[in-house]
């Protein structure tokens, strides 16, 4: 019984790893479409393939980024932070991802400075 | 495994890893940004004037007023109002006892803070805005000073060594330096009640060497140069330019 449920778990995970890198591999396509047409400039239809990519495969930093950058060229400033946190949340290391956040964190600020009375 | 081959499969492994990560492309953006105050109420802006003090070589208050009207003439959709600017010191003197009265001639922040009772009267405000159509109305202060301080300065020294080839090095050497200090305060007032909407603040300095002879006047401008932006951003929409690392 006990070697049936080790032989179980193997298969499954075995089972597993094929559609972790399946899910990757549809989530890089995505990205990399989005990355061609925000290049032309569409950046609508870059945020609907970099969204896609990131509900395909959630553990996506480089799509989480792209979409940051994306909501940022949009003006949706909320959504972007949240974008960038989380893709640094994946990816502490990275630093592509922290300068692109800084730069962020420049304008935001910039934008929601409250220096009103 | 030999040494040649453990060699191989690493520079093999370290292609892979590059490529694996190195997926990546430069793109522009174009960040807009949305103004911080709410300024669709209003089809008109007048501009003044404001309290202004410290080098009597500027007059703040002439050159701020000039500057504010030309650059919302060009850079927002607010029709600015042509008209003499306010006399403001006056304003803030009247009918008040002598021992109250605000000092005629602003030296620095302190000589300013007397006229925080001008922004606030509501009744004038109201009034002004009464007579100019109920627009926007942008006031404030303005502290333009001389500033001196010395500190260390980098600057580039050409040397040659014994064989006469040419290097420069950076040299620090402790200067005097002298400059203006710029502190603006923009108001920000609803016509048609006369209440204070928004304010904002500024300050920036700019220092040279002891021995250049800038006017004042160039010193006022570039200095203005670099508040405008935060000013124009709080009445109107802008985009700023940068660029950001897309990955694969």
């Amino acid at each position: 019984m006990r070697t049936a449920t080790f032989v179980l778990a193997g298969l499954l995970a075995l089972a597993a790893t094929p559609a972790a890198a399946d899910n990757r591999g549809d989530a890089k396509k995505q990205v990399e479409f989005g990355i061609a047409v925000a290049q032309k400039g569409l950046w609508r239809e870059a945020i609907y393939r970099w969204e896609r990519a990131t509900q395909i495969d959630p553990s996506y930093a480089a799509a989480l980024n792209n979409l940051a950058i994306a909501y940022e060229h949009e003006g949706e400033l909320a959504k972007a932070r949240s974008a960038y946190e989380k893709a640094l949340e994946l990816e502490p290391g990275n630093a592509l991802i922290k300068q692109n956040y800084e730069l962020f964190r420049e304008i935001n600020d910039r934008a929601t400075r409250k220096d009103s009375q | 495994m030999t040494a040649r081959h453990a060699k191989i499969v690493s520079s093999l492994a370290a292609v892979a890893l590059t490529t694996a990560c190195g997926g990546y492309s430069e793109i522009a953006i174009e960040t807009p940004i949305r103004p911080t105050m709410d300024v669709s109420a209003f089809q008109r802006v007048f501009v003044a004037g404001f309290i202004s003090g410290g080098s009597e070589d500027v007059d703040g208050n002439l050159e701020t007023t000039r500057l504010l009207r030309s650059q919302l003439r060009t850079k927002s959709s607010l029709r600015v109002i042509d008209a003499d600017s306010l006399p403001l010191q006056d304003v803030a003197t009247e009918g008040r006892p002598a021992e109250q009265t605000p000092p005629t001639q602003v030296k620095d922040e302190k000589d300013l803070d007397a006229y925080s009772n001008l922004f606030a009267n509501v009744e004038y405000w109201k009034r002004i805005g009464e007579e100019y159509q109920q627009p926007l109305i942008v006031t404030g202060t303005v502290l333009f000073t001389p500033h001196q301080r010395n500190s260390i300065v980098q600057r580039e020294e050409e040397v040659y060594d014994s064989f006469g080839r040419r290097r420069v090095i950076p040299v620090r050497t402790y200067q005097e330096r002298k400059g203006f200090v710029l502190s603006p305060k923009f108001i920000f007032i609803d016509g048609r009640t006369g209440t204070v909407m928004h304010s904002t603040t500024a300050r920036e300095e700019i220092l040279y060497n002891a021995n250049q002879a800038t006017p004042a006047l160039s010193s006022y401008f570039e200095l203005m140069d670099r508040v405008i932006p935060s000013f124009l951003s709080t009445l109107s929409s802008q985009k700023i330019k940068g660029t950001r690392v897309l990955l694969q």
